[in-house]
């Protein structure tokens, strides 16, 4: 326990003053200050590569910074570790979330600080699971949730894992919780949840840094809005001081006019037909058809089946009854690699699982699905690899500071970029897009629905999954509509608006038979 | 190289202020060999003689033989425990046949070569297709290969062979003795597989993410077992080359060569996690082990101290690797 003086009760809780950090080539941080008032949400916004994430990480202790001070509870601490930033009070709820599955709730929330039996506890460290599970109970309590403290969390979803980490950081009496993108995973009804409990936590006295790309929610939760732009801080402002467009500006340091750049493509012959397709109780009896130069939209809740629909088309998952055709012909895909063999490209969702090898070059990501072409008897022609390399990186405005860079150390936007690079070098005629823009900031994700207009005016077949409605309205020529399994809406262009598609998506009515 | 060259390229132009630090990160491993061989050349007078370093070298081409297989089959991000018992059922097979008055030379070389690769091919298929744990096959595969060793040789020693199979390991050609040669050869070929061809690069590609190099169209289940073969034969090739140096077919040899492989490629900075590795780093890997045996032993430290001090000197390498990995 380092020691914290009491004394000092001011306005606000945190302060980082000048917090500066590079890493080998990269200034991630350059004089960011922070303040943080007390039961406030302080929202924390920036492109990609803005230093969002590196000044979190600096302040729980994962990074150490080059130079700077931080000041918590009115005193200067000096933080190395997690373990020593939640002994302050400063809990961080990351992104992706890493509960032990097959533990039970109360477990999870005391995991490495189980309460034991006086006397002979200690020693032997005996668990008091009684009291462990009469605490859990309680602290869900504090944030308006019942639960049984028993339930294994392998059978939780998404958004109840994460109020686990919430229950988990006011459990330690943290004062500060950190969130990071805690809506990227979780839908409407959930968020509305997710921000009550923060009103409450903040009615508390506790201070949230609320870290997300999503600019309606910072109007909805935040008191205050911080903007980083590479490396620096650009200014805090309260939130209704702030408007929408002077928000964006300051992130990209520029205006963005037109987010959607949707451009009119005359749709060509139909490349792919799919009917009747089933996957277990995943996708339930699909049939669409998807024309050259077309943009084809599909909508729906987590949950869905639009995952598990692509993915089947992919050859990822196996058709459980359904035909494919391509340019009329019926086919077979059993694997990804029959479905390359198609023309096809997928752009998963989870690019880390199924997009990148972190581990490797930019270069050798880019080039893995057409290797072949720059190979002579197997043997790879490095010149022709690295020009090929080169365009994509120009074309896709890739930020690496070389092709031997490791994707593990690029950006979000840019890994995104990285995946999409790779397909589009293996010259696809139907692209599978599996939300593209996922956790990506503003400029890029204008960028990559720049790219995606530009594929389609190539005569590219585009399959485009979103969650967000804006974007899926933004880009589609026709939108079909998921609920369950199920195609249950088909809208052309002209026809799209939002609450249909929600009627739709919910399942409260379809339009298809 | 490519790969080295691609990495020298990057340090240069991207990163101004990566200094010693980063130069000791990718060269840390060449310049404790150097270190390392400076400090025996002083210590001990006889180490620094031509005959001695051929002779270690010789000594050294088994393990590194090995150890280059192993380097594919840890960069997908698996382990081969059944190399040691492959060099044994590869010793005994060859030998048979590679007594006087039987068959030309390449009817041992080529079934020793044969029954490693198959014994690797099998496990390559066993971890693709059933999907079984790299360790629990290998594991199984070593104990049935050492089975049949025995029972191949009815457990004794196969002796009497041709002069011709005794030079595979025991001969000169230009003064440097016959196994060097071979080394040579099989660290080129590794070399040129894993830097650069389509091959090599799906080896890393399932190393660094198999789930991802699938959905790219890698055949991540030919490349498995094309893997494990590949360490098979290597295997086998070591144990004609040992069964020849000791002029026997011993049923019983090669034991845990499988882990002096493993400390070699490992000492050469290959990541067991899989992903990341090189043939280079573990041919220094072997040297750094054969040269600090023959040093000690030119020092007269007693083979038990040797043990410990190769210990040691395996769990610092990786523990170096690790903190320059851990640079932010």
């Amino acid at each position: 326990m380092v020691a914290v003086s009491p004394v000092e009760n001011g306005p606000f809780l945190l302060e980082m003053r000048n917090i500066t950090k590079s890493f080998p080539g990269v200034h991630a941080l350059r004089e960011v200050s922070l303040k943080v008032a007390r039961g406030s949400v302080h929202a924390l916004i920036g492109e990609n590569g803005a230093g969002k994430s590196t000044l979190m990480k600096v302040l729980i202790g994962m990074y150490r910074m080059d130079s700077g001070e931080i000041w918590f509870q009115g005193g200067k601490v000096a933080i190395n570790n997690p373990g020593e930033a939640l002994r302050h009070g400063i809990s961080m709820i990351h992104q992706e979330l890493n509960p032990i599955p097959g533990m039970t709730i109360a477990e999870n929330v005391f995991v490495g600080r189980e309460p034991v039996y006086p006397v002979l506890g200690p020693l032997l460290g005996i668990v008091n699971r009684t009291l462990m599970n009469r605490m859990t109970v309680q602290c869900f309590k504090e944030i308006g949730v019942d639960i049984d403290p028993d339930t294994v969390v392998a059978t939780l979803n998404v958004a109840e894992r994460q109020m686990l980490e919430i229950v988990k950081a006011i459990s330690c009496n943290a004062d500060l919780i950190i969130m990071d993108e805690p809506t990227s995973a979780i839908t409407g009804r959930e968020v509305e949840k997710l921000f009550g409990i923060i009103r409450t936590l903040t009615a508390r006295g506790k201070s949230v840094i609320y870290i997300s790309h999503k600019i309606d929610e910072l109007y909805q939760i935040s008191d205050e809005i911080t903007v980083l732009r590479d490396g620096q801080c650009i200014g805090t402002r309260p939130t209704r001081e702030l408007d929408r467009s002077t928000l964006i500006s300051m992130m990209v340091g520029r205006e963005i006019s037109d987010l959607f750049p949707k451009e009119a493509v005359e749709p060509g012959p139909v490349v792919l037909e799919v009917q009747g397709l089933c996957q277990s109780d995943k996708v339930k009896d699909i049939s669409f058809c998807l024309r050259q130069g077309e943009i084809l939209g599909i909508s729906g809740l987590m949950g869905a089946g639009r995952t598990e629909l692509v993915e089947t088309l992919f050859g990822l998952r196996k058709a459980s009854r359904g035909t494919v055709k391509i340019h009329g012909q019926a086919v077979r895909i059993g694997s990804a690699k029959d479905a390359i063999g198609h023309r096809m490209a997928l752009v998963s969702e989870d690019r880390k699982r199924f997009g990148l090898n972190l581990k490797d070059s930019v270069r050798h990501n880019v080039t893995l699905v057409s290797l072949a072409r720059y190979c002579r008897g197997g043997v790879v022609q490095s010149g022709e690899e690295e020009q090929a390399c080169q365009r994509q990186i120009q074309r896709f405005n890739i930020k690496a500071y070389s092709q031997g860079q490791i994707a593990n150390t690029l950006s979000g936007g840019n890994q995104q970029k990285v995946v999409i690079a790779k397909w589009i070098l293996a010259d696809p005629e139907i692209i599978i897009l599996d939300e593209p823009t996922r956790g990506i900031d503003v400029a890029a994700k204008a960028e990559i629905h720049r790219i995606i207009v530009a594929l389609a005016k190539e005569g590219k077949a585009i399959l485009m999954i979103s969650s967000e409605l804006p974007e899926i309205m933004g880009m589609s020529d026709r939108v079909l509509v998921l609920h369950e399994g199920r195609l249950t809406g088909e809208f052309a262009r002209k026809d799209l608006n939002q609450e249909a598609i929600m009627v739709c998506a919910t399942g409260q009515r379809s339009q298809v038979q | 190289m490519s790969r080295t060259t691609a990495i020298q390229a990057t340090s240069q132009a991207g990163a101004p202020n990566l200094p010693v630090r980063g130069i000791l990160a990718k060269y840390g491993i060449y310049i404790a060999f150097a270190v390392l061989f400076a400090i025996l050349s002083f210590s001990s007078a006889s180490f620094l003689s031509v005959q001695n370093v051929l002779n270690v070298l010789r000594q050294t081409s088994l393990n590194g033989i090995i150890a280059v297989g192993m380097t594919f089959v840890i960069i997908t991000g698996g382990i081969d425990l059944s190399v040691g018992a492959i060099v044994a059922v590869s010793a005994v097979v060859a030998t048979s046949f590679a007594h006087p008055g039987g068959y030309p030379i390449l009817v041992p070389v080529v079934a020793g070569l044969c029954f490693g690769a198959l014994a690797g091919f099998i496990n390559g298929f066993s971890i693709a297709k059933g999907n079984i744990a790299p360790f629990i096959v290998t594991l199984g595969m070593m104990t049935i290969v050492r089975g049949a060793a025995l029972v191949f040789s009815g457990g004794r020693p196969i002796i009497n062979l041709t002069d011709t199979y005794k030079w595979i390991g025991g001969g000169y050609f230009l003064k440097i003795p016959a196994p060097v040669y071979f080394f040579l050869l099989v660290v080129l070929a590794g070399h040129f597989l894993l830097a650069y061809t389509k091959f090599g690069r799906h080896v890393y590609a399932i190393g660094g993410n198999e789930q991802a190099a699938r959905v790219s169209g890698v055949n991540v289940h030919r490349i498995i077992i094309a893997v494990y073969t590949l360490a098979g034969l290597f295997a086998g090739f070591a144990g004609v080359v040992l069964s020849s140096r000791v002029m026997t077919g011993s049923p019983v040899a090669g034991l845990g060569y499988e882990l002096d492989a493993i400390a070699a490629v490992v000492i050469g900075g290959t990541s067991l996690s899989g992903g990341v590795g090189s043939i280079p780093g573990t041919i220094i890997g072997a040297m750094i082990i054969g040269f600090m045996s023959n040093g000690l032993d030119l020092l007269n430290v007693s083979s038990y101290y040797q043990q410990i001090i190769k210990g040691v000197i395996i769990i610092v390498a990786v523990l170096l690797d690790q903190k320059n990995k851990q640079v932010k």
